[in-house]
C-alpha cells in the first residue's frame, strides 16, 4: 500500500430547479427581500468600454426556449483584464466594472437580456491573443450539473479565425454555435444568441 | 521555516553563489484540478424526466483552465446585508416563521482542504410546509407570511459560514405521480474561479425520503450521495433555543503556483 493522499472530493452538483429565482434574483420569483440585488446590468455610467445588449434564449430539444433557465456571464473589461487578483495582465482596471452578471429567462417568452459592455481581447498564458468573449454558466431545472460555454462577437472575424479555443472545435460548423450576431436596434449595439441544449445546432459546451 | 520557504532560500542561495539552482517543480499555472464527473450527475438522467430534454448529447470539449476559468467574480461584505444570514428575521412581518429553528454551519473548502475565504455563499428553500415563496409554485401548502425562504453569506478567513433559518418541509413535484423532494436547502458557491461555481443541494441526516429521490439518486456514486447529508450536530446546537446542522463544501482545488506570491496562498 502506498501512502493515501488524502484530496477531498468535490462536493455532487445538484439542480438549481425550478424555483432558484428565490436565491438568486428573489424579485423574480415576486418578494424583495435583500437590500442589495444582483442583476443582469453589469454597467454604470462610469463604466469604460462600448455599451452592448446581450440578447437570446436557451432552447430544449424541441426547440423550445426554457423560461426557467438563469445564466451568469463573466467577462474582461473593455481592455482585456478581468477584475480579479489572478489576472496580471496589463490591462488597466476599470473600477466601475466588477464583469458578472446574472438573469434569470422571461417567464413567458424566455428572453434574456444582460446590459454589458464588450469585453477586451485577452492575452493567454502562451502570450496569444484570444478573440473577446464572455463565459456563461447556464442552471436550471433539468440542467444537473452547470453548463459552461462562451459567447464570442459576429464582428471579429478575424479575432475568432485565430482564437486558441473557437479552434479546438474540430467541426467549422460548430464554431457559429458560440458567435453572437451584431446588429443595431434604436442606436442601441444587440447581440443575439441561442444557445441549443440537443439537436443538430446543438451549443458548444465545455469541461472547463 | 517551512518546506516551501526553504526551497526558496536554497535556489536564491544557489543563485546568488553562481551554482546550478537544485531542482524545483515546474511553475504551476493556477488551473483547477480536472473535475471528477464520476461523482457528480449525468446531464442525461431519464430518471428525472426533465433532463432528458435539457441535457447535451455531444461531449464536452474540454478546455484547459485560462485566465478566462481562473478568475472569477470577487464579493464582499458591501454586497450583503446585515440580516442577509438570518433567515429567521429577514422577512419577518410581525412575528417569526413556523417551523423548527435551526441552524446551519460548515466549511467552504477545496479539494486540498484549504478553506476557500471570502467566497459567497447563496441559499434558498421552501417553507415549514414545503412551500416556496415563488410566483410558480401552487403546492397547496400555505406560504409563511414571515418568511422569504432565502439568505447569503461571505466565508470568513478559514472558509467558515453559518446562518440560521427553520427546517423546510418536503413536497410533492411532477416526476412520478407519488414523487416527493426530501427536505433540503439549495445552495449557491462561488470560489475564486468561475470554474468552480457550483449549485448544489443540502439534505437532513435521517429523511426517510433521500433514498426515493429521483434528482438525489442521480448522482450514481454512494458516498456523494452521502456528502449532500448534513448531520445533526447536537454540539453546535444552542440549549432552549435552536439545532444545528453541519454541512460543509468542497469545491475544485488548485494546482499550485510553486515560488510565485499568490494572493490566496499557496
Amino acid at each position: 500500500m502506498a501512502q493515501p493522499l488524502n484530496y477531498l472530493k468535490e462536493t455532487a452538483s445538484q439542480t438549481a430547479g425550478p424555483y432558484v429565482h428565490i436565491g438568486l434574483i428573489p424579485g423574480m420569483a415576486g418578494f424583495d427581500i435583500f437590500e442589495k440585488n444582483f442583476s443582469n446590468v453589469l454597467v454604470t455610467p462610469d463604466t469604460k468600454g462600448e455599451r452592448i445588449t446581450l440578447e437570446g434564449r436557451v432552447l430544449d430539444g424541441t426547440g423550445t426556449p426554457l423560461r426557467d433557465v438563469l445564466l451568469e456571464i463573466w467577462q474582461a473589461n473593455a481592455a482585456g483584464r478581468y477584475n480579479h487578483p489572478a489576472d496580471r495582465s496589463a490591462g488597466a482596471l476599470d473600477e466601475d466594472f466588477r464583469g458578472w452578471g446574472r438573469a434569470g429567462s422571461d417567464f413567458d417568452s424566455g428572453l434574456i437580456t444582460f446590459e454589458t459592455i464588450k469585453p477586451g481581447a485577452i492575452t493567454d498564458k502562451a502570450g496569444r491573443k484570444c478573440a473577446p468573449h464572455v463565459n456563461v454558466w447556464i442552471v436550471a431545472r433539468g440542467i444537473n450539473i452547470g453548463l459552461n460555454t462562451r459567447l464570442y462577437f459576429s464582428d471579429e472575424e478575424a479575432a475568432n479565425a485565430a482564437d486558441p479555443v473557437l479552434n479546438l472545435i474540430e467541426q467549422p460548423v460548430r464554431r457559429s454555435t458560440l458567435i453572437a450576431k451584431r446588429s443595431e436596434r434604436a442606436g442601441k449595439v444587440v447581440y443575439s444568441f441561442t444557445i441549443n441544449l440537443q439537436g443538430p445546432e446543438e451549443t458548444v459546451f465545455f469541461d472547463v | 521555516m517551512t518546506a516551501q520557504a526553504a526551497r526558496i532560500a536554497a535556489a536564491q542561495d544557489a543563485a546568488r553563489l553562481n551554482r546550478p539552482e537544485p531542482f524545483t517543480p515546474p511553475l504551476g499555472d493556477g488551473g483547477f484540478f480536472q473535475r471528477d464527473r464520476s461523482i457528480h450527475p449525468p446531464a442525461h438522467a431519464p430518471g428525472y424526466k426533465s433532463s432528458v430534454l435539457r441535457s447535451p448529447r455531444q461531449s464536452l470539449l474540454s478546455l484547459e483552465n485560462s485566465i478566462s476559468e481562473i478568475t472569477g467574480p470577487v464579493f464582499g461584505h458591501n454586497d450583503l446585508g446585515p440580516l442577509d444570514n438570518d433567515l429567521i428575521r429577514n422577512y419577518a412581518k410581525d412575528g417569526d416563521p413556523i417551523g423548527e429553528r435551526i441552524i446551519v454551519h460548515g466549511r467552504v473548502m477545496d479539494e486540498t482542504g484549504r478553506g476557500v475565504p471570502n467566497t459567497l455563499v447563496e441559499f434558498w428553500q421552501a417553507n415549514a410546509g414545503g412551500r416556496y415563496r415563488h410566483k410558480k409554485d401552487t403546492y397547496l401548502a400555505p406560504v409563511d407570511p414571515n418568511f422569504g425562504g432565502c439568505g447569503r453569506a461571505l466565508t470568513d478567513d478559514s472558509g467558515y459560514y453559518y446562518f440560521r433559518t427553520i427546517k423546510p418541509g418536503p413536497y410533492p413535484w411532477r416526476n412520478y405521480v407519488n414523487s416527493w423532494r426530501p427536505a433540503h436547502i439549495h445552495f449557491s458557491v462561488f470560489g475564486s474561479g468561475f470554474a468552480q461555481r457550483l449549485i448544489t443541494q443540502m439534505y437532513f441526516e435521517g429523511d426517510p425520503l433521500i433514498p426515493v429521490c429521483p434528482i438525489l439518486t442521480t448522482i450514481p456514486d454512494k458516498d456523494a450521495l452521502d456528502r449532500l447529508v448534513a448531520p445533526l450536530d447536537l454540539n453546535a446546537s444552542t440549549p432552549f433555543d435552536s439545532l444545528t446542522y453541519r454541512f460543509d463544501i468542497v469545491l475544485r482545488g488548485a494546482r499550485s503556483t510553486y515560488f510565485e506570491n499568490r494572493p490566496e496562498g499557496n
